[in-house]
C-alpha cells in the first residue's frame, strides 16, 4: 500500500511539485518558537477570508442587485433560504471580525517591527490587502440597500466630488448616475462579487510567499536566520511549521470560533455596530437620515474626514477632509522608513516610543468613537486634537525613534 | 510604564463621560417575552386586525406562524387571515400605494423589521403616548414621534390623552393625561400594546429563538474543542523550550 502510494506520489512530483512545495511552506519552513497571542491573526484573517468567500457565493445565489429588490431579497435571505439567516451573519459578523483580525495584525507589526528590513515589501503588500479590503467592506455594505448604505456610501462617493477640475464628473462616471442609484447597485455588485475578492485572493497569494522570503519575525525582533546550526542548516530558534503551528494555529482557531459564533447566534447586530439599526429601513433617496455614520471600522477616518473644518492654502475644507483622511491610512505605508530604532520590537524599545504608541492606541479608539458621533463643537475640537496625536505618532517618529533609549537585543529568541 | 497608560487612559476617558449624548424623551421598558407564545397569537391577532390594513408586513408568509405555536394550517387561516390569501403567501396590506399616500400624505411603511430599527421600547412608548392635537391633519400628536402622520388607530380601547405640559425648575416637561377612558384600563391596554410590540419583535427576526437554541449547542461544542485542541497543542510542544 504504501508502497503505491509513495510511486503515485513520485508520479506527481515528476510533473508538479508537490512535496517539494509542502515542505519549502509546511514541514520545512522554520518560524521562530516564541511565537505568541498576536501572532495567532495572520491564521486568523486567512480563515475570516474564506468564510467570507464561501458565505459570499451561496448568499450571491439569492440577492437581487437591483434597487427595488435588494433589500428585500435580503430578507427573503433571512426568512425563506434554509440557514440563509447564519449565512448572513456569517458573512456580516464575518466582515467587521475581519477587520478586528487585521487591525490586530497590522498592531503586532507595530509592535514588534515586522515592518522593518528585510519585510518593507511584506508590509506593503499587507498594506496593499488593507485597502482592497476596505472596498470590499465599502461596496458590501451598500447591498442590503438600507439607509446606511445608501446614506453612507453617498457620503463616501461625494468625496470624489471635492477633487478639484475632475471631481464632478469622475463622481459621476464612478457612479454611472447623477446620484447613487440601481446603476451604481450593478456595478458595486460586480466589484464585491468578481473584482475585489480576486484580488485580495492574488495579493494574500503574494503576500504568503513575501513572508515566506524572509522568514517570519518574532517578538523578540531577531533574525533566527542568523543564527543556524551549522550542519543542518537550520535557524537554532526555528522549528517547523507543520505541525507545531498548525496545531498552535486550530488552537486558536477554535478561541476564535468561540467570539464569533458567539456574536452570530447571541448578537449578530453587536449593538448596532456590526449591523446598523437605521440600515433595516429600506433605501430611500428623498430622505436623509439625522446622522449619518459609517460602520465601525471606519469611524476613525470618517472622524478625520470631519474634522477639517477651515478652508486653508486656498483648498477647501471638504478636500483637505479627504487628503487627512486617505493620509490616515497610507501614511502606515511609510512605517518601514520612518522608524529608524536600532531594535525592532517593543521589548528592548525606549519609553518615548512607548508612549507615543499608547497615545495613538488611544487616539484610534477616541476617533473610532467620535465618528460614530454626532458632531458637535466639542467632538470636532476632540477630532482635531486627537487627529494631531494620530499623525505625530508617525510623523515624529524618525526623531524620537532615534534619540529614545533602548535596551540591548538578546542573541537568541527569549520566552 | 502600566501608570502612564491607566492615566492617559482615564484623562480620555473623562470627556467621553461628561459629553456623552442626552437621550431624548425617556422610553418605557417593553416588558415582552418572544418564548410566551400566547402573548405573541393575541399580538399577531392585533397585528391583523388593526395594522395590517394599512401596514404590510411583506416579508413575511401567513404559514410562518407556526414558529409561535400556530402549527395547524386551519388555526391559522381562521385566526390570521381576513382577506381571502393562501396560508403560504405574504402578508401584504390591503391599501394600494396611492390610497396610503393620498390619505395619509405618505405611504405607512412595511413593518417586517420595523422593530430592528426602532426597537421594542420606542414602539411600546409610542404606541401609548397618542395624545389629542386639533392643529394636525389627523387630529392626534404623539410624544415620541412628533406630528406622526398615523391617526391614534386604538382610540377605542385606549381612550383619549391629553397634552400636559409643566414647568419644573425652568424646565418644560411634557406628560399625558387620560381625559376620556376606553374600552379598557391602562394596564389592561399596556399588556395590550406589549403583546403587540411582542409580536413585532417577532416578526423582525421569526427565527431569533431558535438562532439562540442553536446557538447554546454550537458553544457547548466549541468549549469542548477548545480543551481537545489544547491538549493536542500541549502534546505537540511538549519538547520545544
Amino acid at each position: 500500500m504504501s508502497e503505491q502510494k509513495n510511486s503515485f506520489l513520485e508520479w506527481i512530483d515528476k510533473r508538479f511539485p508537490m512535496t517539494a512545495t509542502w515542505r519549502a511552506h509546511l514541514s520545512e519552513y522554520y518560524a521562530p518558537k516564541n511565537f505568541n497571542f498576536w501572532y495567532f491573526f495572520g491564521s486568523l484573517a486567512l480563515l475570516v477570508l474564506v468564510n467570507q468567500l464561501i458565505t459570499g457565493i451561496f448568499l450571491t445565489m439569492s440577492y437581487k442587485p437591483d434597487s427595488s429588490l435588494a433589500f428585500a431579497s435580503v430578507e427573503y435571505i433571512m426568512r425563506d433560504v434554509d440557514y440563509g439567516w447564519l449565512i448572513r451573519y456569517m458573512h456580516s459578523t464575518g466582515a467587521s471580525m475581519f477587520f478586528v483580525v487585521v487591525y490586530l495584525h497590522m498592531f503586532r507589526g507595530m509592535i514588534y517591527g515586522s515592518y522593518r528590513k528585510p519585510r518593507e515589501l511584506l508590509w506593503l503588500i499587507g498594506m496593499a490587502i488593507f485597502f482592497v479590503l476596505m472596498s470590499l467592506a465599502f461596496t458590501g455594505y451598500i447591498l442590503p440597500w438600507g439607509q446606511m448604505s445608501y446614506w453612507g456610501a453617498q457620503v463616501i462617493v461625494s468625496m470624489f466630488e471635492a477633487i478639484p477640475f475632475i471631481g464632478e464628473t469622475l463622481h459621476n462616471w464612478i457612479l454611472g448616475d447623477y446620484m447613487l442609484s440601481d446603476a451604481a447597485l450593478n456595478r458595486f455588485f460586480a466589484y464585491h462579487v468578481v473584482t475585489l475578492p480576486v484580488l485580495i485572493v492574488v495579493l494574500v497569494f503574494v503576500h504568503v510567499i513575501a513572508l515566506h522570503e524572509v522568514g517570519s519575525n518574532n517578538p523578540d525582533g531577531i533574525e533566527i536566520k542568523e543564527n543556524k546550526n551549522p550542519e543542518t542548516k537550520i535557524p537554532v530558534d526555528g522549528i517547523p511549521f507543520h505541525p507545531y503551528y498548525t496545531v498552535k494555529d486550530i488552537f486558536g482557531v477554535i478561541g476564535f470560533l468561540i467570539v464569533f459564533c458567539g456574536i452570530i447566534f447571541f448578537a449578530p447586530e453587536m449593538g448596532g455596530y456590526f449591523l446598523e439599526y437605521n440600515n433595516f429601513i429600506p433605501a430611500n433617496m428623498l430622505q436623509t437620515p439625522d446622522h449619518i455614520a459609517p460602520v465601525w471600522y471606519f469611524t476613525p477616518y470618517y472622524s478625520m474626514l470631519r474634522a477639517v473644518t477651515v478652508n486653508f492654502l486656498g483648498v477647501d475644507a471638504k478636500l483637505w477632509g479627504v487628503i487627512l483622511m486617505v493620509a490616515g491610512v497610507a501614511i502606515f505605508c511609510f512605517l518601514p522608513w520612518l522608524d529608524r530604532s536600532p531594535v525592532k520590537s517593543i521589548r528592548y524599545k525606549g519609553p518615548i516610543f512607548k508612549t507615543f504608541l499608547t497615545l495613538f492606541v488611544i487616539s484610534f479608539f477616541v476617533l473610532g468613537w467620535l465618528g460614530t458621533q454626532p458632531p458637535t463643537p466639542f467632538y470636532t475640537l476632540l477630532a482635531q486634537i486627537f487627529s494631531v496625536v494620530y499623525f505625530a505618532f508617525f510623523i515624529l517618529m524618525p526623531i524620537y525613534s532615534k534619540i529614545d533609549k533602548t535596551k540591548p537585543e538578546p542573541k537568541r529568541v527569549t520566552k | 510604564m502600566n501608570k502612564i497608560k491607566i492615566f492617559l487612559l482615564v484623562v480620555c476617558m473623562v470627556p467621553m463621560a461628561l459629553f456623552a449624548a442626552e437621550p431624548g424623551m425617556p422610553l418605557d421598558k417593553a416588558p415582552i417575552d418572544t418564548s410566551d407564545n400566547e402573548s405573541l397569537q393575541r399580538g399577531a391577532e392585533t397585528f391583523v386586525n388593526y395594522c395590517l390594513t394599512c401596514h404590510g408586513a411583506s416579508f413575511m408568509r401567513y404559514n410562518r406562524h407556526r414558529d409561535i405555536g400556530l402549527d395547524n394550517e386551519i388555526e391559522v387561516l381562521e385566526k390570521l387571515i381576513k382577506t381571502g390569501q393562501k396560508a403560504g403567501d405574504l402578508m401584504l396590506t390591503a391599501m394600494r400605494k396611492n390610497e396610503g399616500e393620498e390619505w395619509f400624505g405618505v405611504v405607512p411603511p412595511d413593518l417586517s423589521v420595523i422593530a430592528r430599527s426602532h426597537g421594542a421600547d420606542w414602539l411600546y412608548t409610542y404606541l401609548r403616548a397618542f395624545y389629542r392635537d386639533d392643529t394636525t391633519v389627523p387630529g392626534w400628536n404623539n410624544l415620541v414621534f412628533d406630528r406622526a402622520a398615523m391617526p391614534h388607530v386604538l382610540y377605542e380601547l385606549q381612550g383619549e390623552q391629553k397634552l400636559v405640559v409643566e414647568t419644573v425648575d425652568g424646565k418644560e416637561v411634557k406628560s399625558l393625561e387620560l381625559v376620556k377612558p376606553g374600552s379598557m384600563t391602562v394596564s389592561e391596554y399596556d399588556r395590550y400594546v406589549a403583546d403587540l410590540v411582542n409580536y413585532l419583535v417577532y416578526l423582525g427576526e421569526p427565527i431569533a429563538n431558535e438562532r439562540k437554541r442553536l446557538g447554546i449547542m454550537v458553544m457547548i461544542f466549541l468549549f469542548g474543542m477548545l480543551g481537545l485542541t489544547y491538549l493536542l497543542y500541549k502534546e505537540y510542544w511538549r519538547d520545544i523550550h
